[in-house]
C-alpha cells in the first residue's frame, strides 16, 4: 500500500450511494477516503488530475466466464482480472463454468484465492446449483457458502436448471443463507439445436433458431417457484421484450427477482448474423430491434436492475468456426462501459448517474458485496473508477487484454474511456495501462 | 461478372439472364468439349456427401478444360481434426482458382469467401441457399416459358429445412414470378410472412392454377423430428399422387431438385409425366454451370462474346 497519500483534484464525482454529483476532490489514505470537497490541500499527496474526469464507484460484474480452472488458453484469472480492471470494474463474479466445475469449496476458495493474489479486482466465485452443471443433483451449497469465498450466488450458467422440482428445491434450499439462485432461461426442448435467434433472420439464413419463448417459459416458471418458495432469484442476461415485461409483473407483486442485461443485447441484433461470423453467436442469441428496445426501457426503470457483461473469451481456433459449431459467447468486460455511455447516456436514454447504478451500485448491492459499488465518503474504501465521459476510441481487438479476441465490437468507436481504476486506494489501471505488482 | 457467387441475391436478373443465356449456348452443345478454362484448377470442396452436384461440377468444369481437384472432407485431414480455415487455406496454396463447397453449416461458404482470394460458389450450405440449383432450375422453366412474369409457381414440402426453396423463391422473385409456399405449418421457416409468397398449407386448391408444380424432397428425419407424425400421413396430404396431378393444367410443369422420395413426395408414375422434367433439370444443370464458371472464371476477353465467339 502506497504510504504516500493520494488527492484525486478537480474531478465530478458522481456516486449515486450517496446521491453526490458534484465537483470535488478526494483524498486518500491507507487505501481509504479520508476527505471529500472541493480545493482539499494536495500537500504531502501524490495529486493526480482528475479535470474533465468523472470520479464513480467502480463497477461490479455479477456475470464473467474466466475460464481457470481448465481453459487457460482462452482466458486466465490474471488475464480476465487485467480485463476487468482495464473496463474499471473492482469485482467480478466467477462463473461456475470451469473444468474442474466451481460446484466444492475446494474450487470456490481456489478461484477466490488466486483472484486475491492477482490483485487487481476482486474475484467473487459463482457456485454451481447443481453438480457437475448436470441438472440433477444439488451441489453443496452450504459448503461453498460457508468456505472462504463466502459464495452466496449460484448458477449453472450457460446450462438451464431444467427439472421445476430441483429448481424448486434450490430456491428453498438457498434460503438458508440468504442466497440468490441464477438461472440460465433456456428450455431445451425449445431450443433444440438452435444457433441464434428465432425469426426473420434465422429464417432467411436456415439457420436452427432459438424462439424468445425458450426464454420466457422458464423465467416464468422461475419466478412462480421463487414467489411459491420465498427464495431470491437473479435472472442473467435477459434478452427478449416479453422476458422483461414478465420481470416487471414479477416485481409489481413483491416477488424478490432481480435482472441483469449485457451490453450485447442492448446494442446489437440478429441482423449481424447475416454475416455469419461466430463472433455474433452468443446465448441467449442476440435478438431483434424490438427486444433491444424492451430491454433498454426496462434497464432505464429499473426492471432490469443491472448491466452485467456475460463476459465469455473463446481461444480463436475454436471461436472460428462454421457458424453453428462455434461455442456461444462474446468478450464484454474491457467495452461494457463505453459501450453502455455511448449507446445510452450519449443519446440522453440513461443519465450518467443511473449508468452507474446500474453497473455498480446495483450489482454491488444484489450480491452484499460491501467495499464496492460506493459509497465515496470519508471512511470508505478507494475502489473508484476515473473515467474521461467524452473521449472516442476505436475497439482493436488484439490490443484488449484478454487472452482470447472474440468481440463483437471491434472496429466500433465509442464515447467514454476509463483512465484509472482503483482498488482500496492502489491504482490497478493508471492512464490506460493495468499497474502490476505493488502499484 | 461477380467474384463469387454465395447466395442466388449476388446475381440480379440481368445476371441471371446473362448466366442464362450463356447457358443456351452450352444446352445447345452437350458433350463439346472448350478449351477456354485451360490452365485454371477448379477444387470440389465438399463437406457433405453429394453425388449429382459433385458430378454436375466435374463436368461443367472438364468440359471447359480446367483441371478438376475432388476433395471430400471424409478420409481426409478434416478427419484429424483439421478446421475449415485451415483446410480451406491449404487446398488454396495449391494454386487454385475457384472453391466450389458443399457444406452442412449455414454460411460456411460465406466465411471461406473472406479466408481465401480464389473464387467461392456455394454449392449448397446447410439449410441455406443452393444458388445453382436456383439457376438450373430457373433455366428448366425458361426452356417452357416465354417469360418468368406473372409465372405461378407452387414449391410444396419441408421449406424450414430446404436450401433448394430458399434459393429458387428468391431466385423466381428476382424474375417476377408469383411464388406460393404449400407446406405443413411445421415445415414453415419462421418469419415466412416477410417472405412476400403466398402461404398455404393446402395443396389442392393451389394446383389448377400453377404453371410449375416444385416438390421438395421429404426427409425420414422429419418424422423422427416430430414434424409430421408419418412420411405416409405427408405423403396422403402433401404428396403429388396421380389424382393430383390430375388437377394440374396441361401446361404445368412438374420439379424436383432429387434425390426423389418416390411414394413420399411425389407418387413413382407422376414423376414419369410427359409434364415432369426432372431428368432435365440434371441436364440442364451441367449447361447452366458450364456458363457460370465460363463467366466467372472466363477472364474478361471471353465474357464477351459468349463461348462461341472465341
Amino acid at each position: 500500500m502506497p504510504a504516500k497519500p493520494l488527492l484525486l483534484q478537480g474531478g465530478r464525482v458522481v456516486d449515486p450511494a450517496s446521491g453526490t454529483d458534484a465537483a470535488a476532490d478526494v483524498r486518500i489514505e491507507r487505501g481509504t477516503i479520508s476527505a471529500l470537497g472541493q480545493g482539499l490541500s494536495g500537500d504531502g499527496a501524490t495529486v493526480v488530475d482528475c479535470r474533465g474526469l468523472v470520479i464513480a464507484p467502480a463497477f461490479v460484474d455479477l456475470h464473467t466466464h474466466l475460464r481457470e480452472p481448465g481453459r487457460e488458453d482462452a482466458e486466465t484469472i490474471e488475464s480476465g482480472s487485467r480485463a476487468a480492471a482495464l473496463g474499471g470494474f473492482s469485482a467480478v463474479c466467477a462463473m461456475a463454468n470451469t473444468n474442474p466445475v466451481a460446484d466444492s469449496a475446494a474450487v470456490v476458495e481456489q478461484v477466490f484465492n488466486t483472484g486475491r493474489a492477482v490483485g487487481l479486482v476482486d474475484v467473487y466465485p459463482v457456485g454451481a446449483i447443481t453438480v457437475g452443471l448436470e441438472g440433477s443433483t444439488l451441489a453443496e451449497l452450504g459448503e461453498m457458502h460457508d468456505s472462504k469465498a463466502r459464495v452466496n450466488f449460484f448458477s449453472d450458467d450457460g446450462r438451464c436448471v431444467q427439472d421445476s422440482g430441483l429448481m424448486r428445491r434450490a430456491l428453498e434450499y438457498a434460503r438458508a443463507f440468504d442466497a440468490i439462485v441464477a438461472n440460465h432461461a433456456e428450455d431445451a426442448g425449445l431450443a433444440g439445436d438452435g444457433a441464434m435467434n428465432e425469426g426473420e433472420v434465422s429464417g432467411l439464413l436456415g439457420l436452427p433458431g432459438v424462439p424468445n419463448e425458450a426464454e420466457e417459459l422458464v423465467i416464468a416458471r422461475d419466478l412462480a417457484l421463487t414467489r411459491m418458495t420465498g427464495g431470491r432469484l437473479h435472472v442473467p442476461h435477459v434478452s427478449t421484450a416479453r422476458s422483461v415485461e414478465l420481470i416487471r409483473a414479477a416485481k409489481a407483486i413483491g416477488v424478490n427477482v432481480t435482472a441483469e442485461a449485457t451490453p450485447h443485447h442492448l446494442s446489437l441484433t440478429d441482423t449481424l448474423v447475416a454475416s455469419f461470423d461466430s463472433v455474433y453467436k452468443v446465448a441467449p442469441p442476440l435478438r431483434t430491434r424490438a427486444d433491444v428496445d424492451a430491454l433498454r426501457s426496462g434497464l432505464i426503470d429499473g426492471t432490469i436492475d443491472c448491466v452485467a457483461t456475460d463476459h465469455a473469451p473463446h481461444a480463436r481456433e475454436d471461436k472460428e468456426r462454421e457458424f453453428d459449431k462455434a461455442p456461444p459467447g462474446m468478450l464484454g468486460l474491457e467495452t461494457a462501459f463505453a459501450v453502455l455511455s455511448t449507446e445510452l447516456v450519449a443519446t440522453g436514454l440513461l443519465s450518467l448517474g443511473d449508468l452507474i447504478v446500474r453497473m455498480s451500485t446495483a450489482p454491488a448491492r444484489i450480491r452484499n458485496l460491501d467495499g464496492h459499488g460506493g459509497p465515496i465518503a470519508s471512511g470508505a474504501p478507494a475502489t473508484l473508477v476515473i473515467f474521461d465521459p467524452e473521449a472516442r476510441w476505436v475497439v482493436d481487438a488484439a490490443r484488449l487484454a484478454s487472452l482470447s479476441d472474440n468481440t463483437p465490437f471491434a472496429g466500433r468507436e465509442l464515447q467514454g474511456k476509463v483512465v484509472h481504476t482503483l482498488l482500496r486506494g492502489k491504482f490497478s489501471v493508471r492512464d490506460g495501462e493495468v499497474v502490476d505488482g505493488q502499484g | 461478372m461477380i467474384k463469387h457467387l454465395l447466395s442466388i441475391r449476388d446475381l440480379d436478373a440481368d445476371g441471371i439472364q446473362r448466366v442464362l443465356g450463356t447457358a443456351d449456348a452450352f444446352r445447345d452443345n452437350m458433350g463439346r468439349k472448350y478449351p477456354t478454362l485451360r490452365l485454371k484448377t477448379v477444387v470440389n470442396f465438399f463437406y457433405e456427401a453429394s453425388t449429382r452436384t459433385r458430378t454436375s461440377f466435374e463436368l461443367a468444369a472438364k468440359r471447359l478444360s480446367a483441371d478438376v481437384l475432388n476433395f471430400a472432407s471424409g478420409g481426409s485431414s478434416v478427419e484429424k481434426g483439421e478446421s475449415l480455415k485451415d483446410t480451406a487455406q491449404t487446398i488454396e496454396a495449391m494454386g487454385v482458382d475457384c472453391i466450389i463447397a458443399r457444406h452442412s453449416s449455414a454460411g460456411a461458404p460465406h466465411r471461406l469467401a473472406e479466408w481465401v482470394s480464389a473464387s467461392v460458389i456455394n454449392a449448397g450450405d446447410g439449410m441455406h441457399e443452393h444458388p445453382t440449383q436456383a439457376l438450373l432450375d430457373l433455366f428448366t422453366i425458361r426452356q417452357h416459358f416465354p417469360s418468368f412474369g406473372g409465372l405461378r409457381v407452387a414449391i410444396v414440402g419441408d421449406v424450414t429445412h430446404s436450401r433448394v426453396a430458399r434459393s429458387d423463391v428468391l431466385g423466381l422473385q428476382t424474375m417476377g414470378a408469383d411464388v406460393t409456399l404449400v407446406a405443413p405449418p411445421t415445415l414453415l421457416p419462421a418469419g415466412v410472412d416477410s417472405w412476400d409468397v403466398r402461404v398455404t398449407t393446402e395443396l389442392d386448391p393451389v394446383l389448377p392454377e400453377l404453371d410449375v408444380c416444385y416438390l421438395l424432397r421429404m426427409q425420414l428425419e422429419r418424422q423422427k423430428g416430430g414434424y409430421v407424425p408419418t412420411l405416409r400421413e405427408y405423403a396422403r396430404l402433401w404428396g403429388l399422387d396421380r389424382r393430383r396431378a390430375a388437377l394440374l393444367p396441361e401446361r404445368a410443369l412438374i420439379m424436383h431438385p432429387g434425390p426423389m422420395n418416390r411414394g413420399v413426395e411425389i407418387a413413382a408414375d407422376v414423376a414419369e409425366f410427359p409434364r415432369s422434367v426432372i431428368t432435365d433439370q440434371v441436364t440442364n444443370g451441367i449447361a447452366v454451370r458450364q456458363a457460370l464458371l465460363y463467366l466467372m472464371l472466363g477472364g474478361p476477353e471471353v465474357k464477351e462474346g459468349g463461348p462461341d465467339a472465341g
